[in-house]
């Protein structure tokens, strides 16, 4: 079944429309990233998908069932949003309590909320955590507890917005080796983020928004390729990109994105050049 | 416009709406804000914090009529509340946090507290919206704030002030940090980019609210102003 359904969506703020006609179709188990500039509509695109926000015009649907009928707290079993700043959602006095919020709210019992809060605490490097304040955390550590406590409940589709801001390098790799293996578990997993790097690494469906309407949605290679797309989302095309792109009158591939893609090409245009010398 | 003459005016409709209970003189302070509202073109802003303060005007009604005073005076004591909520309203409205700012210097208020007042101004929408993101955040977590009784749906209001005071507290922490590292309160000598001057517009706004100030004091003490009284009201709570 298809999980969401994007139909004519239009949404207006304020009397100002900020998402005009979007169609898209989120299958079961794929991995999207939805890019674009400060402001695009990525965020008030994603808040649709739990029923955060219910469309001005046009219709959105999660496994079949229309968002507006459905409540948040129903659609957020199955939809789980990860904020783009976990100090918005911090409040309790340790971390096991922070993360089991959502669980108590869904009516699990004690049983079960110890059981899948230790288990994730476990899963996300945090159970030396558990009983401490969130407060007293580092950045990095606050946004897995945020991370945790959403993804606490088993939600069967993930969107995380944002993910990479205030993050090094070191956990922008952790990260997005979790959310491969998020995905490779059959989760569906949806980034909102104007971070090409990273989506070049992770290799997602790209979903190109601009002033509120889709400009592209295809493979991240395809679309971070075109510079011209790129430069109409206000985005900078990955540096591999630029390489290849620049390297084109050299009759190599502009679609190369992947370093090691590029490094292949290269080494067999130069063992080529190399061996026609000799 | 200058901020000081409109000041003038909310104070003025401020201390004439506390001077007089009648009915009829709150109803024409309220209906002679209208003009002043259509010509700063904030019809909608007004209405919402007109209706923001409804539910308070509606307890103050109630609580007036419960303890025994009549449908009139409490009506005027619920009508004064709303002249004080929109014409204070009015003025924050149509004026920026940098005119108040100025005005309150001009005032001979120290610059620090000027500053403070005018920031906190300033950031009472930032916090709003950030508000409106925490609940959207606990939202997301299954919180749902429109079930269970009265005191449970208090308390489910925690998770939402709790981060929006951490959030204010480490932003005013780092806005501190920030304003002491550009040298703010180095020096009591300031200078300022934008003065105010007062305009022959505000001269004549301040000229006819002090008018009207005194035709008011002259209409508190000299002149019966009809009574719309009537003794329509409940035997008082504590007499039962």
């Amino acid at each position: 079944m298809r999980m969401i359904e994007v139909r004519g969506l239009h949404f207006s703020y304020d009397g100002k429309e900020v998402l005009h006609n979007i169609n898209m179709t989120i299958s079961d188990g794929e991995f999207i990233a939805i890019m674009g500039e400060n402001g695009a509509g990525k965020t008030t695109l994603v808040k649709h998908f739990n029923g955060l926000l219910k469309p001005t015009r046009g219709e959105v649907y999660v496994d079949g069932v229309s968002t507006k009928k459905s409540t948040v707290a129903h659609l957020s079993r199955k939809v789980g949003l990860v904020f783009q700043n976990p100090d918005h959602q911090l409040f309790s006095e340790t971390v096991f309590q922070e993360v089991a919020f959502s669980m108590r709210n869904f009516g699990y019992s004690e049983e079960t909320i110890k059981k899948r809060a230790n288990f994730i605490l476990e899963t996300l490097d945090l159970y030396p955590y558990a009983e401490a304040s969130p407060f007293t955390l580092s950045g990095g550590e606050r946004k897995r507890v945020a991370l945790a406590s959403v993804l606490v409940s088993d939600p069967k589709h993930i969107i995380l917005d944002e993910p990479t801001i205030g993050q090094d390098y070191q956990q922008k790799d952790k990260l997005r080796n979790f959310i491969i293996q998020m995905n490779a578990q059959g989760r569906t997993v949806i980034i909102v983020t104007h971070d090409v790097e990273f989506v070049v690494d992770c290799k997602p469906r790209v979903v190109l928004l601009s002033r509120g309407s889709i400009l592209a949605d295809d493979a991240y290679d395809t679309v971070l390729s075109d510079s011209q797309l790129v430069e109409k989302a206000s985005l900078v095309s990955p540096q591999i990109g630029l390489l290849m792109s620049s390297l084109s009158d050299l009759s190599f591939n502009p679609k190369i994105l992947d370093i090691y893609q590029a490094k292949a090409a290269i080494e067999q245009r130069l063992c080529k050049t190399v061996s026609k010398t000799v | 416009m200058d901020p000081r003459p409109k000041f003038i005016i909310a104070l003025t409709i401020f201390a004439l709406s506390l001077m007089f209970m009648n009915i009829i003189v709150l109803l024409l302070l309220f209906i002679v804000q209208l003009p002043i509202v259509r010509i700063a073109k904030s019809l909608r802003r007004w209405f919402n914090s007109v209706k923001g303060g409804a539910v308070l005007a509606a307890l103050i009604f109630v609580m007036n009529f419960l303890t025994g005073s009549t449908l009139v005076f409490s009506a005027a004591m619920t009508l004064r509340f709303l002249v004080l909520v929109s014409a204070f309203s009015l003025f924050f409205m149509t004026t920026s946090p940098d005119d108040l700012g100025l005005a309150l210097e001009k005032a001979r208020l120290p610059y620090t507290l000027s500053f403070t007042f005018t920031t906190a101004v300033r950031l009472v929408p930032t916090i709003a919206l950030e508000a409106q993101t925490i609940i959207d955040a606990q939202r997301s977590r299954g919180l749902e704030l429109e079930r269970g009784n009265l005191l449970q749906r208090i308390r489910k209001y925690i998770p939402i002030l709790i981060p929006l005071i951490v959030s204010a507290i480490r932003r005013s922490t780092e806005l501190a940090e920030a304003l002491e590292s550009r040298g703010f309160g180095a020096t009591k000598n300031r200078e300022s980019l934008a003065t105010l001057k007062m305009k022959p517009i505000d001269y004549a706004a301040t000229i006819i609210t002090a008018a009207l100030f005194l035709v008011g004091i002259y209409a508190y003490f000299s002149i019966p102003i009809p009574s719309l009284e009537t003794e329509i009201r409940l035997a008082p709570l504590w007499s039962f």
